[in-house]
């Protein structure tokens, strides 16, 4: 069967994982975000403004993991304006996301043009390469499949644990999950709701960016206007999808670059079928799909949304 | 009660806690008027005073969630040296060794209760958590004070007595040395009441001060020293409970003499409503009834005694037309209700009072008009075609407002200007001016003061009189007590044969509240009401 | 410490300036992008007002941009009203668009007075059923709107791709994936001789204010406001929410798809992919500065066009891009938020009094 033979190939399972990472930064991201009580619409417009940084940054001289750094540095300056807005000022959780989203953008769009007037075809950078670890690049299989990625690939994978861990295994974590369920059993406890929340929005954000830099710096090697084509949308259904948890968003993000690989090597053998826009249009309905199947028992952090004021019970 | 002795040794040098002229105004309102208060180690001062008293925002000084325009708060160090507390700093507050329980817990319901006592007292940016440390400490408190509660549960699989010693756990663990409850038995049956108290008496033996805020005296009769008496803003008496004469607290709380509802004795008529074996199943006991048979007649006010959470919300919604049961039936007036909708059940003459006034009783931006004719609005008096008779429903306002007294601006203000006796008395206007023949009053006077409570009564009371069915959902013993004609109690979505009031005996209820003393269901006895109470 | 209290009720001042002044400060900031950019920061700001006011053509192009903004903006404004996050105009509006195509574009033909209101009902249609979708989704089985309407914007725009490669191909386009033209008969009328404004705006303009009555002094209306304020209220009071959330459906959808046949009967005659450049979301900023009020629309509407053509026509003189635009929407957006939290609190600050 053709189908078996694509499953096994492990070059199907590289695309997969390679497709997955920036899922995984961005899923990791709205979930910090997301259970500390505040939904980050701005993903999108974060994601745009992660790639344009980092690659521009490497463009100008940087060096890639300086890259990595400014992007993040992005992603964070745009949290900031949403949890400012959101957390002490209380405000719309979906239009300050939706705004943010707007001007993170807009403003990677002005940069790119005002730095790059009159090219027809975008500049390159030298991109992150894959990995060549001794031994276990060699390995049968996975060799190819997991370890000849980039090592943004790795970061990644590594992320997944450290936010794990640091959500189930620290006093900064019990605290994150506090101020997502009940603000006041934190304030209660001496704590401050305002710093958590506005703290986790922006080392979600940061995270949300390195899916853009990965796009710009590993995947490809360039920036495109409208290259992020709803992946930071997909992550937010992700996220309802993975329970807001770190472990089964790696296996929702890695689902859907399966899914998105496969159709890919699908559309090359049924192809002539189908038109092509079918199979572009299968990650959206594959998310939709997902948010279906998962909505009835998504158990959401209580305060998502729910904006909390100084002193109030 | 052995306290009189105990308290009148108490020197200055046991002194923990002095607030001294505390002055808090909100706009033209003074909230707190230059208050005095002191309390001692081991004793426990309760504060007594209706709602709007201004309790609440004296102890959010306390804890440094407001900043008082006048006066100081001063704390005994551990050294024993007094010292000012920093206002406006709840950590200043918590490490001074003040612990509080809110009435509304401040508990993250998704963690286990070991991380909710734990939560904030380690440093937060580490790379591990160490629980050994808090569990040996912890056994020792629970084993010290009967506070005894599984921390590995989540929060919310607790019952709300276990959430409230988590509470007060999580104050010993940070070595509290002066406790503040908010209305503490509010959520609680007499007998878990008690073991709070057993609780508390030994606290103090220990060394704990507590203060007790509450609204009603008996509660904290039995277990205070000291008496604190607020009102208006102003503390108006203090004594030690040994002294105290009920009549006169009670008085010295409300300012003037405290009206009591009677019941006239009149006697009960047809069925209005009449539940049949009703399940509903929800997976969750407290959203969920299981076999309920009860029946409402004309001009009786059937109460529904029980500890919130335990099936009154699936009841209500049920009545309320907002739910429908999964088997069983519902009849009103002796036809079967087949189609469950609240909108239907509003013109048929089901007067309905929610649970939660500000949150499914009023939409705060629409208008007191429109707020009152919300039920009404399609109704061929109120609207035309669609478009909506403003004129109509101004009209109807301004008798509602002066009718019910609902103190507003006008009918055009924001509802959301009203405080909560307004909104109750809107809601009353809304639903009775319709001369219902069925009413669902949920938790109708909770958090209102007296004045207000009293009015709700009155309302309910006249209803009866002009023949009405009245549901009667409460947690409050005494509002059952003095205004129902017949008692069922609910646990765990089991409502018992109702009993007359008069037979009951307080103690009794709340053993069936605790679900510690079944009566036997007998769905096709209802009407031999009067003396099922004794058969358990 | 910084502290907020509630304002009992702003004044008409502050509910009508703040907006004003929120796009004023988006338009001051715009300052420092162009400084940036190393434009000549006094002349770039006059070709903009000269190129949105300039003239009788360019007036009449800014008020073409506005008449898909007011669609767009009352899409959004009675949504957001009733809480109901549709972020998924830009899908509806191209749905619309394509049923307006699909039937106008020589399916059927009659006079003037049947096809451009078949075209309309048509693309509402279209709009609405998109929004319905999402929205039922939400009620039945509790889907975040939000997130299903956004993807629905991919899932569209590819879909209109598909079928401007299949069904709908104009066969004389040469290649060019884009539909037939709308037939004479459908084709919205211009306003002013030789000028592209046309009778769409007069339909948004009627729109505006029928739905400000609609919203105001209609029995629906009244339920819109009552769910959207308060759900749970509304719910125990007897309103049907499921059922006032479909009416707001199919209203926001419909308003949408509106635009989108408008952009194809009056501005552009077909329907390609780059129909829109991003109405469905701009019409949030509008419904945003007009603080969802219906006839609030047109003036933000006016406003965000006006920057739109503005910009344009300043990038052509002097080569800034004209993602400027954008960037001014979105400022504008914050702003007014922010602009709006002032005007429910006041701001106060606590001197501390010890130590």
């Amino acid at each position: 069967m053709e189908i078996i033979d694509i499953l096994l190939a492990a070059s199907f399972w590289e695309a997969a994982i390679r497709i997955a990472t920036p899922l995984i930064f961005g899923v990791l991201g709205a979930l910090v975000c997301e259970r500390a009580g505040v939904l980050n619409l701005g993903i999108e417009g974060i994601f745009t403004a992660g790639a344009m940084a980092g690659w521009m940054a490497v463009w100008l001289g940087a060096g890639l993991w300086a890259g990595v750094l400014v992007a993040a540095l992005a992603g964070a300056f745009f949290g900031l304006i949403h949890a400012i807005l959101t957390v002490p000022l209380g405000l719309s959780q979906h239009v300050s996301g939706i705004g943010v989203t707007l001007l993170a953008t807009s403003l990677s769009y002005f940069t790119y043009r005002t730095a790059l007037p009159d090219v027809s075809s975008p500049p390159r950078i030298e991109p992150f390469r894959p990995l060549d670890i001794p031994f276990l690049s060699d390995l049968p299989f996975i060799g190819q499949a997991l370890f000849s990625q980039t090592a943004m690939t790795m970061l990644a994978l590594v992320l997944v644990f450290v936010t794990g861990w640091v959500l189930y295994r620290t006093p900064l974590g019990l605290a994150i999950r506090a101020v997502g369920d009940n603000p006041s059993s934190v304030e209660a406890q001496g704590l401050s709701v305002y710093g958590l929340r506005i703290g986790a929005v922006v080392v979600g954000s940061s995270l949300m960016a390195l899916g853009g830099a990965f796009l710009t710096m590993s995947a490809f090697d360039a920036f495109f206007f409208g290259m992020i084509n709803g992946r930071g949308w997909v992550c937010i259904a992700l996220t309802v999808f993975a329970s807001w948890r770190p472990g089964k968003a790696l296996i929702g993000a890695l689902l859907f670059g399966a899914f998105d690989a496969f159709q890919v090597r699908l559309q090359t053998e049924v192809g002539a079928f189908l038109p092509s826009q079918v199979f572009l249009m299968m990650p959206y309905i594959l998310s939709i799909i997902a948010l279906i199947v998962v909505a009835r028992k998504a158990d959401y952090p209580k305060a998502l949304l729910v904006p909390w004021f100084k002193g109030q019970r | 009660m052995s306290s009189a002795a105990q308290t009148s040794q108490q020197t200055s040098q046991d002194l923990l806690l002095a607030l001294a002229g505390i002055t808090k105004r909100f706009g033209p309102l003074i909230a707190n008027d230059a208050i005095d208060l002191t309390v001692h180690k081991g004793e426990i001062v309760a504060l007594l005073g209706e709602n709007g008293a201004g309790k609440t925002t004296l102890m959010n000084i306390l804890f440094g969630h407001y900043v008082a325009d006048e006066g100081t708060v001063t704390v005994a160090a551990r050294d024993g040296n007094l010292e000012q507390l920093e206002p406006g700093a709840p950590q200043a507050a918590l490490d001074a060794g003040i612990g509080m329980v809110h009435q509304h817990f401040t508990l993250a319901e998704n963690l286990t209760g070991l991380d909710n006592i734990v939560l904030g007292t380690e440093p937060i940016f580490r790379l591990r958590r160490d629980r050994t440390k808090a569990r040996a400490k912890l056994a020792e408190l629970m084993a010290g004070s009967g506070l005894n509660v599984d921390l590995d549960q989540p929060v919310h699989k607790l019952t709300v007595g276990e959430k409230q010693r988590v509470e007060i756990l999580k104050a010993l663990y940070r070595d509290a040395r002066l406790l503040v409850l908010d209305e503490p038995t509010a959520v609680l049956t007499p007998q878990e009441a008690d073991s709070l108290f057993a609780v508390l008496r030994k606290l103090a033996q220990n060394g704990l001060a507590v203060i007790i805020i509450a609204h009603k005296l008996a509660e904290v009769l039995a277990v205070s020293h000291r008496i604190a008496v607020l009102r208006g803003g102003k503390k108006v008496g203090e004594m030690m409970t040994s002294d105290a004469d009920h009549r006169s607290i009670a008085e010295l709380m409300v300012g003037r003499e405290v009206p009591v509802s009677r019941r006239i004795a009149r006697e009960p008529g047809q069925p209005v409503l009449t539940l049949s074996d009703v399940t509903i199943d929800r997976g969750d006991s407290r959203r969920s009834l299981h076999g309920v048979s009860i029946t409402a007649h004309e001009g009786e006010i059937l109460g529904i005694a029980g500890v919130s959470g335990n099936g009154q919300a699936a009841l209500a919604q049920l009545i309320a037309g907002l739910d429908k049961p999964d088997h069983g039936s519902v009849e009103i007036f002796g036809q079967k209700v087949e189609k469950f909708d609240a909108h239907q059940f509003a013109q048929n003459g089901i007067a309905r009072i929610p649970e939660d006034r500000h949150h499914d009783g009023m939409v705060g931006s629409m208008t007191v008009a429109e707020n009152i004719a919300i039920e009404d609005v399609r109704n061929a008096g109120y609207q035309k075609f669609g478009f909506l008779d403003f004129e109509a429903i101004r009209k109807r306002a301004e008798h509602a407002i002066t009718d019910y007294d609902v103190r507003c601006p006008g009918p055009d203000a924001p509802a959301r200007l009203l405080s909560g006796g307004n909104i109750q008395k809107l809601i009353l206007a809304r639903v009775l001016e319709k001369s219902p023949k069925l009413i669902l009053a949920n938790q109708p006077s909770r958090g209102l003061d007296v004045g207000a409570q009293s009015e709700v009564h009155r309302r309910l009371l006249e209803a009866r009189q002009n023949g009405a069915a009245v549901i009667l959902i409460s947690e409050d013993l005494d509002e059952l007590l003095t205004i129902s004609d017949q008692i069922a109690v609910i646990h765990a979505g089991h409502i018992t044969p109702a009993m007359a009031t008069d037979t009951i005996d307080r103690s009794e209820l709340g053993l069936m509240m605790a679900g510690q003393k079944k009566t036997h269901h007998a769905p096709t006895n209802q009407k031999t009401t009067t003396h099922s109470g004794e058969t358990a | 410490m910084i502290r907020f209290e509630p304002r009992a009720n702003p004044g008409p001042v502050l509910t009508y300036g703040v907006p004003v002044i929120a796009a004023a400060i988006a338009i001051l900031l715009a300052a420092i992008p162009l400084a940036l950019a190393d434009a000549p920061i006094i002349r770039a700001y006059g070709l903009m007002i000269s190129g949105a006011f300039g003239s009788v053509f360019s007036i009449s192009e800014m008020l073409t941009r506005a008449t898909p903004l007011i669609l767009t903006g009352l899409a959004a404004a009675i949504a957001f009203r009733a809480k109901l996050w549709n972020i998924g105009a830009e899908g509806q509006l191209y749905m619309g668009a394509m049923a307006a195509v699909a039937i106008g574009s020589g399916v059927i033909d009659g006079p003037s007075w049947i096809m451009i209101p078949v075209v309309m009902i048509a693309g509402a249609i279209a709009g609405a059923l998109m929004l319905i979708g999402p929205t039922l989704m939400k009620t039945r089985l509790g889907v975040d709107e939000v997130v299903t309407t956004l993807l629905l914007n991919f899932i569209v725009l590819l879909f209109v791709q598909m079928m401007l490669e299949g069904a709908l191909k104009d066969p004389m386009s040469m290649g060019w994936p884009q539909s037939e033209p709308i037939i004479d008969s459908a084709v919205f009328p211009p306003l002013i001789e030789r000028m592209r404004v046309h009778f769409g705006l007069i339909i948004a303009l009627v729109s505006a204010i029928a739905l400000a009555v609609f919203v105001k002094r209609t029995v629906w209306g009244f339920e819109i406001r009552a769910v959207g304020e308060n759900a749970a209220a509304a719910k125990f009071a007897g309103i049907s929410v499921t059922k006032t959330m479909i009416l707001v459906a199919a209203l926001s959808g419909g308003l949408a798809g509106l635009a989108g046949v408008a952009e194809v009967a009056g501005t552009r005659g077909y329907l390609a992919t780059d129909l829109s450049p991003g109405y469905g979301y701009a019409g949030i900023v509008v419904a945003m500065l007009a603080r969802l009020s219906p006839v609030g629309v047109i003036a933000s509407a006016l406003f965000v066009a006006s920057v739109f053509v503005g910009a344009d026509s300043m990038s052509r003189a002097i080569g800034v891009s004209s993602y400027l635009a954008d960037l001014i929407v979105a400022m504008a957006l914050l702003c007014v938020l922010i602009g709006g939290f002032l005007t429910r609190f006041t701001v106060h600050f606590d001197r501390k009094t010890a130590g």
